[in-house]
């Protein structure tokens, strides 16, 4: 455990805020990501987590606090930035071009090319060949490559994605929200893949708003409520229905459960 | 026996049949009306078929062609260009009142030319990514300020409303070679813009299906966002894009200047639209994301056969625009219909 305290985290955020125009998103929050390790962010809707990622990702640039990667305070300009840190962020609508071919997808931004001068050109062969062994290797067997990604199912899109970073050498790999719009069955391939991420030495951010999901994976865990951090704890510190609990509103669902028993309890009376 | 067997163990491969590539191809719709235009005009006009009018015929696809590559390419990556049709004129005043006013070789006045046009282009890609506005409203301000000053800047100078003619000027001969001769091939004169517009498909083509700018185009045009949040650089392909379109209109505007002498200076308004519209037949998709240059090549096909058929079966020529509307609506069904065919869900 010792050697785990003196690992220098592949990122880390102290007490980073963020403000657009007057309104507070994001105050105090602290966050360590290991390499091998899940770190999961909670929070209900609207409690700071996409700015928490866009700051991460190198969309948005925080106010306050600092940002360290391995060690070393920086301020990330761009997604470009971020991307040739060794951070790739798969987000909600995943960064896909539904009408794109499969193996356009999965390359987009990062084109390996052949040839030189005027006919310098993308190494097309490389790609389809890549994009279906990458993705065989996660146990997706695609029939065609060629086939538009808008008509994957959401599970597969999310891991084609996954693969995507995991393929590009990602160092950490953010996941906002992966299993949201997702049935059970599907919910539990997507988790697969990050726990195999990981497996890889992948230092992982998952965001979601699902206890349930985070506690199946999660190292750490980083609770937000509109905007500040109310909780962030290792994984032998919590069980998961004080996660829930916690997650849920603590004692506002307390109050909840009084308010709705009594309801209830007159209704039958 | 043995066959059955093979289909049985090749069944997940037989789902892709090529039947279904096929109708995953941009251009399919297209191709299928071009080929009902031109059998419908073979049977309707008599002389449709000679050699002759399919020289004719490709002309008038040419002109239209050179700039339908690259407005289709600049649809596929999601944006209109307005301005477009005028541009083409923009960029022959230019040449020609450069090279008259300063009694220089005409290929300067070409040269010039470029420049500005690109530098047009560029204006219009750069509004656009600065303002985030809607290129509809971006190029149609630039359509009517560059319509204003094609006839403002003519009269300012010429005190007509054509340039002065340049045919007696040194370099015109040669300039003419290049971007309005006629090549004779088999006792048929076949217009050297046919060329172009052929040179032009292919690079286009090289570009989308095989370099990096291509996939970046088919990106900022199907999900802006994503594009950006993987690393494509939007505003430099937007840029390239519209710098792309003046391109062609520079080539369409020298030959626009050395086909005649002379140039009009209200040219050009409208044809914008035409240019879309033989994008839009040729399977671009109005929102971006989707089609090819091969495709624009065929709705510019289409286009010229229909606007020449129809002298050739002698009708009046009023009823173009009725059979073009016809056929944009037609294009437009069809390709959708392919397209949800190619898409469904497995």
């Amino acid at each position: 455990m010792t050697q785990t305290e003196s690992r220098t985290a592949l990122v880390e955020l102290s007490d980073v805020s963020k403000h657009y125009g007057n309104v507070r998103a994001l105050e105090g929050v602290s966050l360590e990501v290991h390499a091998g390790e899940i770190t999961c962010v909670l929070g209900d809707n609207g409690a700071g987590k996409s700015t928490l990622i866009k700051i991460i990702a190198g969309l948005h640039q925080h106010d306050g606090g600092t940002l360290a990667l391995e060690g070393e305070d920086t301020r990330l300009s761009s997604p470009r930035e971020a991307l040739d840190r060794g951070i790739a962020t798969v987000y909600q609508d995943l960064a896909v071009v539904p009408l794109m071919p499969v193996w356009r997808n999965f390359f987009l931004g990062s084109e390996p090319r052949k040839g030189a001068g005027p006919f310098k050109r993308m190494d097309v062969d490389l790609m389809r060949r890549t994009t279906h062994a990458e993705l065989l290797r996660m146990g997706i067997d695609l029939r065609d490559v060629d086939q538009p990604i808008g008509t994957l199912s959401g599970g597969e899109r999310q891991c084609v994605a996954i693969a995507r970073a995991v393929y590009f050498g990602a160092k950490v790999l953010v996941l906002d929200e992966p299993t949201a719009a997702l049935g059970v069955k599907q919910s539990g391939v997507v988790l697969k893949y990050v726990a195999a991420a990981r497996d890889q030495g992948l230092g992982v951010v998952l965001i979601t708003h699902n206890p349930h999901h985070a506690y199946l994976v999660g190292d750490r865990f980083v609770l937000l409520k509109r905007g500040t951090m109310v909780g962030n704890h290792e994984r032998d510190e919590i069980t998961l229905d004080e996660l829930t609990r916690q997650m849920a509103g603590g004692n506002e669902l307390d109050d909840l459960r009084h308010e709705l028993q009594r309801t209830q309890g007159s209704g039958a009376v | 026996m043995s066959a059955t067997e093979g289909t049985v163990a090749d069944e997940r491969i037989l789902q892709t049949s090529p039947l279904r590539k096929l109708l995953g191809r941009p251009e399919l719709g297209s191709v299928v009306g071009a080929i009902a235009v031109f059998v419908f005009f073979a049977f309707a006009a008599d002389s449709f078929l000679r050699a002759s009018s399919i020289s004719t015929v490709l002309y008038a696809s040419s002109t239209i062609g050179i700039m339908a590559v690259p407005v289709a390419l600049l649809m596929i990556g999601g944006e209109f260009d307005l301005s477009a049709g005028v541009m083409v004129t923009s960029s022959a005043l230019v040449s020609s009142m450069f090279s008259y006013q300063m009694t220089a070789n005409v290929w300067v006045g070409v040269g010039v030319s470029l420049l500005v046009t690109l530098a047009v282009g560029a204006f219009n890609g750069f509004m656009l990514t600065r303002t985030k506005l809607p290129s509809f409203i971006i190029t149609l301000g630039t359509f009517l300020m560059l319509t204003g000053m094609n006839l403002g800047f003519t009269k300012l100078i010429d005190g007509t409303v054509s340039t002065k003619t340049i045919a007696d000027m040194e370099g015109f001969p040669s300039a003419r070679d290049v971007f309005a001769s006629t090549l004779t091939i088999g006792g048929v004169g076949f217009k050297i813009t046919i060329l172009w517009w052929l040179a032009l498909v292919a690079v286009a083509s090289w570009i989308l299906l095989r370099t990096r700018a291509g996939n970046w185009i088919f990106a900022v045009g199907g999900n802006q966002d994503a594009a950006r949040a993987v690393g494509v650089p939007v505003t430099k392909t937007k840029i390239g894009l519209y710098m792309g379109v003046a391109f062609g209109a520079w080539i369409a505007g020298q030959h626009l200047l050395f086909s005649y002498d002379v140039v009009q200076s209200g040219e050009g308004v409208g044809n914008e639209l035409i240019y879309i519209i033989a994008a839009v037949i040729g399977g671009c998709l109005i929102t971006g994301g989707y089609g090819s240059a091969v495709g624009s090549a065929v709705g510019a096909f289409i286009f010229g056969m229909t606007s020449k058929g129809i002298v050739f079966a002698e009708w009046n020529p009023d009823w173009f625009k009725f059979f073009l509307g016809a056929m944009l609506l037609l294009a437009t069904l069809l390709n959708a219909w392919v397209r949800k065919r190619a898409e469904a869900t497995k």
